[in-house]
């Protein structure tokens, strides 16, 4: 046995004279701001003008209005719910659950871009459709699309700056042109993504428009092998030429004519996988692959419900594209990031906000 | 008066933990404020901090029941009632707060409807229902959580900075990484 008994552990030298201590006392300080310093330069506060999801949704809210409880873009929406039949043609490229041959739910929902959640329905407005795969092992696959055929912008700053460049003047309620050509100027790949959409003219409705991933993602599948691909959801509901709309149509006619046409029978749509090759661009969703890119088709998306977005579970669901099940990875474009941060950062505001009631309405889907 | 030596140091798996915690819960809070403020790393900086959280959960339980079956070493002797209170009261915070910070980021997503991926298809169960509303009041309890534990962590580093430089008492050395001879 060990013969010491306890003791005070350290002898506690003599207090420092203030001379001594000051400069101590000043380490300490200097050590503890420098900590302060760091986090907070992570955190963004010397970089102002530095663009945040915070940033990104205030712009958003500047050009698009707040309205309590919607989405801060693509404000407009309605709920539908469906499933998607894997034909199991994706296994090959994709080790994800969801390409195994069989049949999972999904829960969707279609809008029309901008922050107004009561703005009167136009051919022009860009249509979106997300979607959220609920695969059998609790993974999921969210996506939101467009029927664009390809982005406006290649980055978010880009995607900013055209918020702004074509915010409606509040006098002639027309975006101003010369801040239009600015841009341009600016974003030669906008300029040249708006020719692309000339010659890709909007369907007439909902139900047969082809929504798109724009963003490249990367497939891997069972033996590792990771290859870029672009999806788009193609209609099997035949395309038709949009036309202006006409006088006796109402405010919500796009979401009137879905409603309509989904209460009569299931829309469907192939899920249209396209292989790129090496070289072809994946961080820039504003450049198109080249033509005759392998195209996959990989089972049906159908949607045989609707639902106003007061009864409906896509209300409260952020659309994220960054929630991937395992097989379906990010590529390198820097969009993907950027929309996950900005969505989240949507999704936390218009949670704590008290819920206004859609434009679209439980009577309007039921009549 | 105990025959046995008095102890002079936490005991190795303690240190090993304290340490562990330091770096983790650091590089947590600093991914934390880097993620919600950038664009370009926000979707790798959130896939690295959701399992970073639950690995936290994992460790401050271990690091509890392992306090629990320890012998630990004494104050300093120069060391205040009053002082002794604050650092064991501030000790049952950190504890507190390293356990329900995790907890409440796990239920915010569990309220949000996300799926609660740790890595490829692995994944955790919601602990709590999808509501945004619950959602929204978990997101904020979140940030203040963690703005208040960096606030505790700076005290700590603080206190102890004093302890070392001012007061030299040797209270460090209880936690010192590296074995401390009698």
């Amino acid at each position: 046995m060990p013969t010491e008994t306890t003791t005070p552990i350290e002898k506690q030298p003599a207090p420092l004279t203030t001379r001594r201590s000051l400069p101590r006392f000043a380490a300490i300080g200097l050590v503890i701001l420098s900590i302060v310093a760091a986090f907070l330069y992570l955190g963004g506060w010397f970089s102002p003008r530095t663009l945040t999801p915070a940033r990104f949704v205030d712009g958003l809210e500047y050009t698009g209005g707040t309205h309590s409880g919607f989405r801060r873009n693509h404000a407009k929406g309605v709920g539908v719910s469906g499933f998607f039949e894997s034909n199991g043609q994706g296994m090959r490229l994709s080790r994800a659950v969801v390409f195994r041959t069989g049949r999972i739910p999904v829960v969707g929902r279609f809008s029309l871009s901008g922050g107004d959640p009561d703005v009167a329905d136009a051919p022009d407005t860009v249509r979106g459709l997300g979607l959220l795969f609920r695969l059998p092992d609790g993974e999921e696959w969210r996506t939101a699309m467009v029927n664009l055929p390809v982005f406006p912008v290649k980055g978010p700053q880009g995607f900013y700056d055209l918020l702004f460049a074509s915010k409606p003047d509040p006098q002639t309620h027309k975006p101003d042109p010369k801040k239009m050509e600015a841009f341009l100027a600016q974003h030669p790949e906008t300029a040249r993504a708006f020719k692309i959409f000339q010659s890709h003219p909007p369907s007439s409705g909902f139900e047969n428009s082809t929504f798109n991933s724009l963003l490249a993602f990367r497939f891997v599948n069972a033996h590792g092998v990771s290859i870029p691909v672009r999806w788009s959801m193609a209609p099997l509901q035949p395309f038709a030429a949009a036309g202006p709309p006409a006088a006796a149509e109402g405010k919500s006619y796009l979401f009137d004519a879905l409603i309509a046409s989904i209460r009569q029978r299931p829309l469907q749509w192939r899920v249209m996988i396209t292989v790129g090759q090496p070289g072809d661009v994946t961080n820039d969703a504003s450049i198109p692959w080249p033509d005759g890119r392998e195209q996959v088709d990989v089972g049906t998306l159908t949607l045989d419900s609707v639902e106003s977005e007061a009864t409906s579970p896509a209300r409260d669901i952020n659309f994220d594209p960054a929630v991937l099940p395992a097989g379906i990875a990010p590529s390198d474009d820097p969009l993907l990031s950027a929309r996950s941060g900005v969505y989240a950062e949507s999704f936390t505001r218009r949670a704590g906000e008290k819920k206004t009631p859609s434009a679209i309405t439980p009577s309007e889907v039921r009549k | 008066m105990s025959t046995a030596v008095q102890q002079r140091q936490f005991t190795a798996s303690m240190r090993f933990l304290h340490w562990l915690t330091a770096a983790l819960v650091l590089t947590m809070l600093g991914i934390g404020v880097a993620m919600v403020a950038s664009l370009a790393s926000y979707h790798t900086l959130v896939s690295i901090h959701r399992p970073l959280g639950i690995l936290i959960l994992l460790v401050v339980v271990i690091r509890y029941v392992n306090r629990r079956f320890s012998a630990l070493p004494p104050f300093p002797a120069g060391m205040s009632s009053q002082e002794r209170f604050v650092a064991t009261a501030s000790e049952r915070l950190f504890y507190i707060f390293l356990f329900v910070l995790p907890l409440v980021g796990w239920g915010m997503l569990s309220a949000a409807g996300y799926p609660i991926v740790l890595f490829g298809s692995l994944h955790l169960f919601p602990i709590l229902p999808h509501s945004v509303v619950l959602y929204a009041v978990l997101r904020k309890t979140h940030t203040v959580l963690a703005y208040l534990l960096f606030l505790m962590l700076i005290a700590h580093f603080g206190a102890i900075l004093f302890h070392t430089l001012i007061v030299r008492d040797g209270l460090f050395n209880r936690m010192a990484p590296w074995k401390i001879r009698a």
